[in-house]
Protein backbone atom coordinates (compact mmCIF):
# COMPACT_ATOMS: atom_id res chain seq x y z
CA UNK A 1 0.00 0.00 0.00
CA UNK A 2 1.19 3.29 -0.58
CA UNK A 3 1.15 6.08 1.93
CA UNK A 4 0.41 9.91 0.58
CA UNK A 5 1.31 11.70 3.57
CA UNK A 6 1.30 16.10 3.91
CA UNK A 7 2.20 17.75 6.56
CA UNK A 8 1.74 21.26 7.40
CA UNK A 9 2.46 24.08 9.95
CA UNK A 10 -0.59 24.28 12.14
CA UNK A 11 -2.99 26.93 11.44
CA UNK A 12 -2.21 29.85 13.29
CA UNK A 13 1.48 29.62 13.70
CA UNK A 14 3.07 32.22 11.11
CA UNK A 15 4.42 30.89 8.21
CA UNK A 16 6.89 32.68 6.74
CA UNK A 17 7.41 31.00 3.34
CA UNK A 18 3.86 31.05 3.15
CA UNK A 19 3.51 34.71 3.67
CA UNK A 20 6.46 35.83 1.11
CA UNK A 21 4.72 33.04 -1.98
CA UNK A 22 1.18 35.19 -0.73
CA UNK A 23 3.12 38.24 -1.21
CA UNK A 24 4.44 37.29 -5.00
CA UNK A 25 1.78 35.78 -6.10
CA UNK A 26 -0.15 39.35 -5.09
CA UNK A 27 2.63 41.25 -6.98
CA UNK A 28 1.77 38.88 -9.71
CA UNK A 29 -1.73 40.11 -9.86
CA UNK A 30 -3.47 37.22 -8.26
CA UNK A 31 -4.94 39.20 -5.59
CA UNK A 32 -7.59 37.21 -4.82
CA UNK A 33 -4.89 34.41 -3.22
CA UNK A 34 -4.69 34.24 0.49
CA UNK A 35 -3.51 32.18 3.25
CA UNK A 36 -0.99 30.49 1.64
CA UNK A 37 0.72 27.82 3.83
CA UNK A 38 4.18 25.55 2.81
CA UNK A 39 4.41 21.89 3.74
CA UNK A 40 5.95 18.73 2.88
CA UNK A 41 5.19 15.98 1.11
CA UNK A 42 6.32 12.21 1.49
CA UNK A 43 5.06 9.27 -0.07
CA UNK A 44 6.18 5.59 1.08
CA UNK A 45 5.33 1.77 0.19
CA UNK A 46 3.97 0.08 3.43
CA UNK A 47 4.58 -3.78 3.06
CA UNK A 48 1.21 -4.03 4.70
CA UNK A 49 -2.20 -5.23 2.80
CA UNK A 50 -4.66 -4.68 5.83
CA UNK A 51 -5.66 -1.15 5.53
CA UNK A 52 -6.51 -0.60 9.36
CA UNK A 53 -3.00 -2.31 9.98
CA UNK A 54 -1.13 -0.05 7.66
CA UNK A 55 -3.45 2.96 8.77
CA UNK A 56 -1.93 2.64 12.57
CA UNK A 57 1.60 2.56 11.09
CA UNK A 58 1.06 5.41 9.11
CA UNK A 59 -0.36 7.36 12.04
CA UNK A 60 2.91 6.34 13.97
CA UNK A 61 5.56 7.18 11.59
CA UNK A 62 3.81 10.96 11.85
CA UNK A 63 3.36 11.55 15.24
CA UNK A 64 7.02 9.78 15.98
CA UNK A 65 9.04 11.33 13.10
CA UNK A 66 7.56 12.77 9.38
CA UNK A 67 5.79 15.26 11.65
CA UNK A 68 6.28 17.40 15.14
CA UNK A 69 2.79 17.87 16.30
CA UNK A 70 4.05 20.76 18.56
CA UNK A 71 3.84 23.14 15.44
CA UNK A 72 2.96 20.76 12.36
CA UNK A 73 -0.21 18.89 11.79
CA UNK A 74 -0.70 15.94 9.02
CA UNK A 75 -3.05 14.12 6.95
CA UNK A 76 -2.61 11.10 4.63
CA UNK A 77 -4.29 9.10 2.55
CA UNK A 78 -3.67 5.03 1.57
CA UNK A 79 -3.41 3.63 -1.52
CA UNK A 80 -3.53 0.22 -3.28
CA UNK A 81 0.08 -0.11 -5.22
CA UNK B 1 36.84 17.64 34.79
CA UNK B 2 36.03 15.26 31.37
CA UNK B 3 34.12 17.00 28.65
CA UNK B 4 32.02 14.92 26.34
CA UNK B 5 31.85 16.51 23.09
CA UNK B 6 29.09 14.71 21.40
CA UNK B 7 29.57 14.75 17.36
CA UNK B 8 27.03 13.73 14.97
CA UNK B 9 27.27 13.30 11.21
CA UNK B 10 27.45 16.96 10.04
CA UNK B 11 28.23 18.68 13.70
CA UNK B 12 30.23 21.36 12.54
CA UNK B 13 31.00 23.25 16.02
CA UNK B 14 32.39 20.31 17.60
CA UNK B 15 35.77 21.53 17.68
CA UNK B 16 35.03 25.04 18.65
CA UNK B 17 34.26 23.50 21.65
CA UNK B 18 36.71 20.86 21.78
CA UNK B 19 39.14 24.13 22.14
CA UNK B 20 37.21 25.97 24.20
CA UNK B 21 37.36 23.24 26.85
CA UNK B 22 40.64 21.65 26.43
CA UNK B 23 42.88 24.80 25.19
CA UNK B 24 40.93 27.94 26.72
CA UNK B 25 39.73 26.34 29.93
CA UNK B 26 42.30 23.62 30.24
CA UNK B 27 39.89 20.55 31.07
CA UNK B 28 39.57 16.94 29.36
CA UNK B 29 37.63 17.03 26.69
CA UNK B 30 36.35 13.39 25.12
CA UNK B 31 35.03 13.47 21.58
CA UNK B 32 31.86 11.35 21.53
CA UNK B 33 30.44 9.66 18.09
CA UNK B 34 27.36 9.67 17.84
CA UNK B 35 26.92 5.95 17.60
CA UNK B 36 28.10 5.53 21.40
CA UNK B 37 26.11 4.10 24.19
CA UNK B 38 27.81 5.21 26.89
CA UNK B 39 29.04 8.88 28.91
CA UNK B 40 30.41 6.83 31.34
CA UNK B 41 33.11 8.70 33.21
CA UNK B 42 31.90 12.15 32.03
CA UNK B 43 31.36 15.18 34.31
CA UNK B 44 29.27 17.25 31.16
CA UNK B 45 28.32 16.85 27.51
CA UNK B 46 27.92 19.68 25.31
CA UNK B 47 25.59 18.91 22.10
CA UNK B 48 27.41 21.58 19.29
CA UNK B 49 25.87 22.98 16.47
CA UNK B 50 25.87 22.41 12.80
CA UNK B 51 23.84 20.42 10.43
CA UNK B 52 23.12 17.17 11.80
CA UNK B 53 21.76 14.31 9.44
CA UNK B 54 21.79 17.40 6.50
CA UNK B 55 19.06 19.27 8.69
CA UNK B 56 16.82 16.63 6.63
CA UNK B 57 13.29 16.37 7.58
CA UNK B 58 13.53 19.02 10.69
CA UNK B 59 16.39 20.69 12.11
CA UNK B 60 17.42 17.80 14.52
CA UNK B 61 14.72 15.45 13.66
CA UNK B 62 16.85 12.81 12.76
CA UNK B 63 19.73 12.92 15.25
CA UNK B 64 17.55 12.59 17.94
CA UNK B 65 17.42 9.12 17.16
CA UNK B 66 21.02 8.06 17.37
CA UNK B 67 22.24 5.79 19.86
CA UNK B 68 24.08 8.63 22.21
CA UNK B 69 20.61 9.95 22.99
CA UNK B 70 19.69 7.18 24.88
CA UNK B 71 22.15 7.54 26.83
CA UNK B 72 21.94 11.74 27.19
CA UNK B 73 18.35 11.18 28.57
CA UNK B 74 19.60 8.36 31.08
CA UNK B 75 22.55 11.17 31.70
CA UNK B 76 20.05 14.34 32.05
CA UNK B 77 17.83 12.23 34.22
CA UNK B 78 20.40 11.54 36.41
CA UNK B 79 21.28 15.18 36.37
CA UNK B 80 24.61 15.44 34.62
CA UNK B 81 24.94 18.56 32.93
CA UNK B 82 24.00 18.97 29.05
CA UNK B 83 24.18 21.60 26.99
CA UNK B 84 23.15 22.10 23.32
CA UNK B 85 23.99 24.76 21.03
CA UNK B 86 22.43 25.88 18.22
CA UNK B 87 21.65 22.37 16.31
CA UNK B 88 22.59 20.98 19.72
CA UNK B 89 19.70 22.74 21.25
CA UNK B 90 17.11 21.86 18.46
CA UNK B 91 18.35 18.23 18.91
CA UNK B 92 17.14 18.34 22.99
CA UNK B 93 13.86 19.50 21.66
CA UNK B 94 12.95 17.22 18.76
CA UNK B 95 14.26 14.46 21.10
CA UNK B 96 11.95 16.22 24.29
CA UNK B 97 14.67 16.54 26.78
CA UNK B 98 13.80 20.92 26.88
CA UNK B 99 9.53 21.76 25.50
CA UNK B 100 9.27 23.97 22.05
CA UNK B 101 10.22 23.68 19.24
CA UNK B 102 11.94 25.79 16.09
CA UNK B 103 10.10 27.32 13.12
CA UNK B 104 12.02 29.28 10.12
CA UNK B 105 12.97 32.61 11.23
CA UNK B 106 10.98 34.65 10.30
CA UNK B 107 12.80 37.04 8.00
CA UNK B 108 13.56 33.44 5.59
CA UNK B 109 17.55 34.29 6.26
CA UNK B 110 20.61 32.37 7.64
CA UNK B 111 21.62 35.17 10.25
CA UNK B 112 25.12 34.77 11.67
CA UNK B 113 25.87 38.45 13.43
CA UNK B 114 26.60 39.21 17.00
CA UNK B 115 23.51 39.55 19.31
CA UNK B 116 23.15 41.01 22.90
CA UNK B 117 21.32 38.48 24.99
CA UNK B 118 20.30 38.90 28.78
CA UNK B 119 20.75 36.90 31.23
CA UNK B 120 17.20 36.32 32.82
CA UNK B 121 18.30 33.13 35.26
CA UNK B 122 22.05 33.34 36.60
CA UNK B 123 21.24 30.63 39.34
CA UNK B 124 21.35 27.82 36.99
CA UNK B 125 24.49 25.25 36.46
CA UNK B 126 25.29 27.79 33.31
CA UNK B 127 25.28 30.91 34.03
CA UNK B 128 26.49 31.30 37.98
CA UNK B 129 29.37 32.97 36.99
CA UNK B 130 27.12 35.65 35.47
CA UNK B 131 25.12 38.64 36.88
CA UNK B 132 21.10 38.71 37.17
CA UNK B 133 20.37 41.05 34.28
CA UNK B 134 23.96 40.96 32.89
CA UNK B 135 24.22 41.98 28.69
CA UNK B 136 26.11 39.50 26.72
CA UNK B 137 27.35 39.24 23.29
CA UNK B 138 27.60 36.23 21.90
CA UNK B 139 27.11 35.27 18.08
CA UNK B 140 24.26 33.68 16.56
CA UNK B 141 24.45 31.73 12.79
CA UNK B 142 21.36 29.68 12.01
CA UNK B 143 18.12 29.68 9.75
CA UNK B 144 15.94 27.85 12.30
CA UNK B 145 16.43 29.73 15.65
CA UNK B 146 12.69 30.89 15.93
CA UNK B 147 11.24 29.54 19.10
CA UNK B 148 7.77 28.43 19.12
CA UNK B 149 5.70 26.73 21.71
CA UNK B 150 2.34 26.38 22.92
CA UNK B 151 1.05 29.16 25.52
CA UNK B 152 0.68 26.41 28.27
CA UNK B 153 4.26 25.71 28.01
CA UNK B 154 5.59 29.13 27.81
CA UNK B 155 3.40 30.54 31.06
CA UNK B 156 5.42 27.42 32.77
CA UNK B 157 8.61 28.22 31.62
CA UNK B 158 8.13 31.84 32.55
CA UNK B 159 6.58 31.00 35.98
CA UNK B 160 9.86 28.78 36.32
CA UNK B 161 12.79 30.90 35.65
CA UNK B 162 13.35 28.43 33.07
CA UNK B 163 14.31 31.36 30.12
CA UNK B 164 17.74 31.47 30.49
CA UNK B 165 18.45 34.33 27.78
CA UNK B 166 16.51 36.45 26.53
CA UNK B 167 17.32 38.45 22.90
CA UNK B 168 17.75 42.63 24.02
CA UNK B 169 19.66 45.59 22.75
CA UNK B 170 23.02 46.43 23.84
CA UNK B 171 21.45 48.44 26.46
CA UNK B 172 19.31 45.14 27.76
CA UNK B 173 16.22 46.33 26.71
CA UNK B 174 14.64 43.33 25.19
CA UNK B 175 12.78 45.11 22.15
CA UNK B 176 11.06 42.98 19.08
CA UNK B 177 13.54 45.25 17.13
CA UNK B 178 16.47 42.98 19.09
CA UNK B 179 14.47 39.67 18.27
CA UNK B 180 16.65 38.39 15.12
CA UNK B 181 14.31 35.33 14.56
CA UNK B 182 11.30 36.10 15.57
CA UNK B 183 11.62 33.88 18.71
CA UNK B 184 8.62 33.73 21.18
CA UNK B 185 9.38 36.04 23.95
CA UNK B 186 12.43 36.92 22.66
CA UNK B 187 13.66 33.50 23.68
CA UNK B 188 17.19 33.10 23.33
CA UNK B 189 17.92 29.60 25.57
CA UNK B 190 15.83 27.91 28.21
CA UNK B 191 16.60 24.92 31.20
CA UNK B 192 15.25 22.11 32.06
CA UNK B 193 12.47 22.04 34.63
CA UNK B 194 15.21 20.47 36.78
CA UNK B 195 17.87 23.15 35.61
CA UNK B 196 20.64 20.48 34.42
CA UNK B 197 19.73 20.82 31.05
CA UNK B 198 20.56 24.25 28.68
CA UNK B 199 19.63 24.82 25.34
CA UNK B 200 20.65 27.99 23.34
CA UNK B 201 20.71 29.37 20.18
CA UNK B 202 23.81 32.06 20.67
CA UNK B 203 27.04 29.87 20.05
CA UNK B 204 29.37 31.06 22.89
CA UNK B 205 31.89 28.81 21.70
CA UNK B 206 32.76 31.18 19.51
CA UNK B 207 33.34 34.04 21.64
CA UNK B 208 35.30 32.83 24.31
CA UNK B 209 38.47 34.41 24.36
CA UNK B 210 40.10 37.76 23.72
CA UNK B 211 42.45 36.90 20.18
CA UNK B 212 38.51 36.51 18.95
CA UNK B 213 37.72 39.84 20.41
CA UNK B 214 34.88 38.64 22.82
CA UNK B 215 34.87 36.61 25.94
CA UNK B 216 31.63 36.96 27.18
CA UNK B 217 30.30 33.01 26.22
CA UNK B 218 33.73 31.86 28.16
CA UNK B 219 31.36 32.64 31.57
CA UNK B 220 28.85 30.17 30.29
CA UNK B 221 31.44 27.28 30.40
CA UNK B 222 33.37 28.92 33.50
CA UNK B 223 30.02 28.43 35.31
CA UNK B 224 29.33 25.41 33.89
CA UNK B 225 32.70 24.08 35.33
CA UNK B 226 32.29 25.73 38.68
CA UNK B 227 29.26 24.03 39.29
CA UNK B 228 30.70 20.63 38.67
CA UNK B 229 33.45 21.33 40.96
CA UNK B 230 31.08 21.81 44.20
CA UNK B 231 29.26 18.78 43.36
CA UNK B 232 30.14 15.97 45.97
CA UNK B 233 29.97 12.99 43.56
CA UNK B 234 30.95 12.30 40.14
CA UNK B 235 28.48 11.80 38.03
CA UNK B 236 28.44 8.35 36.46
CA UNK B 237 25.89 7.36 33.90
CA UNK B 238 24.74 3.94 33.06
Amino acid sequence: MKAKIHVTLKQGILDPQGKAIEHALDSLGFTNAGNVRVGKYMELDVRETDKAKAEAQVKSMCEKLLANTIIEEYRYELVLT
Amino acid sequence: MNIGVIVFPGSNCDHDCEHVFKVVLGQKVTMVWHKETSLAGLDGVILPGGFSYGDYLRTGAIARFSPVMRAIKEFAKSGGLVIGVCNGFQILLEAGLLPGAMLRNRSLHFVCKDVHVRVENAATPFTGACMPGQVLKIPIAHAEGNYYTDPVTLAGLQANAQIVFRYCNPDGRVTPEANPNGSLDNIAGIRSAEGNVLGMMPHPERSAENLLGNEDGRLLFASMLESLKKRPLKMVSA
